[in-house]
């Protein structure tokens, strides 16, 4: 086997049958896979079918906590998870730049094994490209997932009703801080870990014991906590108000943004929740969350009021702030 | 971090905004915040909304990018445009408009700027690019000189010769001094910036008190430091006193940091430097020095930045001298907004407008 990824390996032929038989299906082997037909037969699945796609280009690819083969598996399960089904079986689409270390590659597929297998998901089909070198960047990957929720009541927006609590399910920023940190042009040393990690096994098992009460879930990656309540909000058609001093942040993740300028509530999570959960069960909800470790640090942040849909904040000073949309990226301040 | 939370505690904010509402009197005092991190802090803070009625907080002319003039965003895309340059930026200018352009709108269409983090990776940059002269776009105020100093410095002994600097850089204090001039401004005290101060001391600050009658009040960036600074100003308007303190002394000192003073004056020259919206203000510009000429943009290129005063419906002059506020401005939220912004102050995540459209402040 070569040590590098070459443009032969794209093409169809022999190369290409033993990178898909040797390294791929090597650390992928299950039963649904390993035949390697051109679909994975998954069987029969019982319940509502929930299927959803996405696209990894994380640079670098391997960062404090995670590594873009674990986002690819989380981040399709969470989005499965927060529409309350079960991840059942995902793909695994690989963009491969022409000279990427075959190490890199078997990295990045076995962090994705390790992530399937704690988030109990077959990865049931693949597909595996080679550009030439410079028209990527390393490695690329998209998925899609099938997941399968009971019948009967499942979370959605017109749920959400005045009175309820807004839960978040641990600290903001954790993953996209310590990307910033791996890309090296940050002088910064601070011990910051990616969040990183399947949901499933955290919200799942709450449903049935909080039917009806957990109103609506999202994962706050891209745009961070601050977007996703927004999308809520107006999907819910509320009217969220946050209180500044109950927003959880790691304390070396707001250090990096004081410097930096950020707000954490803008910056991505790959491993928390935000829910929508009824006045009178929160509490409880909280507790058991946090007898899970993935939601350890789980807490109320704010509450459902009367009124369109819209963010506001009560802040430190005792004041109350528009909290919006950002416009583009969040980007360094000058002093 | 606890230190910071002792600046963000809910109940002594409480207790300073009754004490500021207490000391106000009758009509709101004017009181101007220099910085753009303090506008941002006060609208994030919801503060002003606090203070209505005892204090209206004016929105001064210390963010970076509002305050760079058009002109020099033409001259830096004709750097790359015509001179080929590479250009290194801080990701805050990109959206800011020259006359009919933005750097973010140029890179889409092939010019090539990075976004650098540090003065210094644009000098790895054009280290790591020998065939190709990067510029790096030196915005900023006392705060930024030292790095892009220290950058230029650092260029020089390594004998990175492909690497220049376009100089925007500015000193706050002369800038203060026009506006305590202006009798249309009519501030009542300056609540003055935490990280500029740390470099240039707040004695800095000491002409303008003195020759204006105009309080001075060193402030940091959390809600509390904001709320005392406030309230310091206040109880020296009370009795009748103007003079410079410092409310951030944990940090910032009287005479500031030495070194990055020397630094500064080891690289740069005070000039006459134009301000968007203001105009230009005598000895408020730094400009590279003759011995490091070779890594000045402007001479290596013989393509000086040419100011001229906007001629636009835009507000923004006004909205950074304090004349008016931005719900003020005709254009503000309407057909300037963040997405689709008219003049700086909409563009940068420091500039009053934003602050205000974004906080609802």
């Amino acid at each position: 086997m070569h040590d590098r990824i070459l443009l032969s390996h794209g093409e169809g032929g022999k190369r290409t049958r033993d990178l898909i038989a040797r390294v791929i299906a090597r650390h992928f082997d299950n039963p649904v896979l390993s035949p390697l037909f051109d679909a994975g037969l998954l069987g029969r699945i019982g319940g509502e079918i929930a299927f959803t796609t996405d696209g990894y280009v994380v640079t670098p690819p391997f960062f404090p906590g995670g590594d873009i083969g674990r986002l690819a598996v989380c981040g399709t399960v969470n989005d499965l998870a927060v529409c309350g089904a079960k991840a059942v079986a995902i793909s695994c689409g690989l963009i491969l730049e022409e000279g990427l270390p075959m190490d890199t590659l078997e990295r990045a597929l076995a962090a994705m094994r390790d992530a399937a297998k704690e988030a109990e998901v077959t990865i049931a089909c693949g597909d595996t490209k080679v550009v030439e070198r410079g028209k990527g960047d390393g490695i690329f990957i998209t998925t899609a997932g099938v997941g399968v929720s009971a019948d009967g009541w499942r979370p959605a927006p017109s749920g959400v009703r005045p009175g309820d609590r807004i839960v978040l399910t641990g600290t903001m920023g954790d993953h996209q801080v310590a990307v910033l940190i791996a890309r090296r042009n940050l002088a910064l040393d601070a011990p910051v870990l990616s969040d990183v990690a399947p949901l499933g096994g955290l919200l799942l098992p709450l449903l049935p014991r909080f039917t009806g009460k957990v109103r609506f879930m999202r994962d706050p990656t891209r745009g961070g906590v601050g977007v996703t309540l927004n999308e809520m909000a107006s999907a819910a058609n509320a009217r969220f108000v946050l209180d500044e001093a109950r927003l959880p942040v790691r304390e070396s993740v707001r250090g990096v943004c004081e410097i930096l300028g950020f707000d954490p509530l803008y910056l991505a999570n790959e491993g928390k929740a935000v829910l929508i959960v009824a006045g009178d069960a929160a509490e409880a909800l909280v507790a058991a969350l946090r007898e899970h470790p993935y939601g350890r640090e789980a807490t109320i942040i704010g509450e459902v009021r009367e009124g369109g849909g819209g963010v506001r904040m009560r802040t430190l000073a005792g004041g109350v702030r528009a909290v919006d949309y950002p416009v583009g990226d969040q980007l360094p301040r000058i002093c | 971090m606890k230190y910071i939370d002792d600046f963000r505690d809910p109940a002594t904010a409480k207790a300073l905004v009754e004490r500021i509402r207490r000391d106000a009197g009758d009509a709101p005092v004017r009181l101007m915040e220099v910085c753009g991190t303090h506008t941002v802090a006060i609208a994030r803070g919801g503060i002003r909304p606090l203070l209505s009625g005892a204090v209206t907080m004016l929105s001064g002319p210390g963010c970076p990018v509002c305050v760079t003039p058009d002109g020099y965003i033409d001259a830096a895309i004709a750097l790359g445009r015509e001179r080929g340059a590479l250009l290194a930026s801080f990701g805050d200018m990109l959206r800011v408009p020259g006359k009919s352009s933005s750097l973010e709108k140029e890179k889409g269409n092939g010019l090539e700027v990075r976004v650098v983090y540090s003065p210094l990776d644009a000098v790895a940059l054009a280290a790591a690019t020998p065939d190709r002269e990067v510029v790096f776009l030196g915005v900023g105020f006392e705060t930024t000189a030292p790095a892009i100093g220290g950058a230029i410095r650092t260029a020089a002994k390594r004998g990175v010769g492909n690497f220049s600097v376009l100089s925007s850089v500015r000193t706050i204090p002369e800038a203060m001094g026009v506006l305590a001039a202006d009798p249309e401004v009519r501030i009542e005290g300056f609540l003055c910036p935490a990280h500029v101060t740390v470099v240039i001391g707040s004695d800095a600050y000491r002409p303008v008190a003195r020759r204006y009658g105009i309080p001075c009040v060193v402030a940091g960036f959390e809600p509390l430091d904001i709320l005392l600074g406030i309230s310091m100003l206040l109880r020296q308007k009370r009795e009748g006193v103007a003079r410079v303190e410092n409310e951030y002394s944990r940090v910032a000192t009287s005479t500031g940091n030495r070194k990055a003073q020397d630094l500064i004056r080891d690289v740069f020259v005070p000039c006459d430097t134009g301000w968007r919206g203001i105009g230009v203000i005598r000895g408020s510009g730094l400009r590279i020095a003759d011995r490091y000429a070779s890594f000045d943009a402007e001479v290596k290129f013989d393509a000086p930045v040419v100011f001229a005063p906007e001629a636009s419906a835009c507000r923004c002059g006004d909205v950074l001298k304090g004349k008016i506020l931005p719900v003020d401005c005709p254009l503000f939220g309407k057909a300037c907004v963040p997405e689709e912004p008219y003049g700086p102050c909409m563009v940068s995540g420091e500039g009053t407008c934003a602050a205000f459209f974004k906080y609802g402040a």
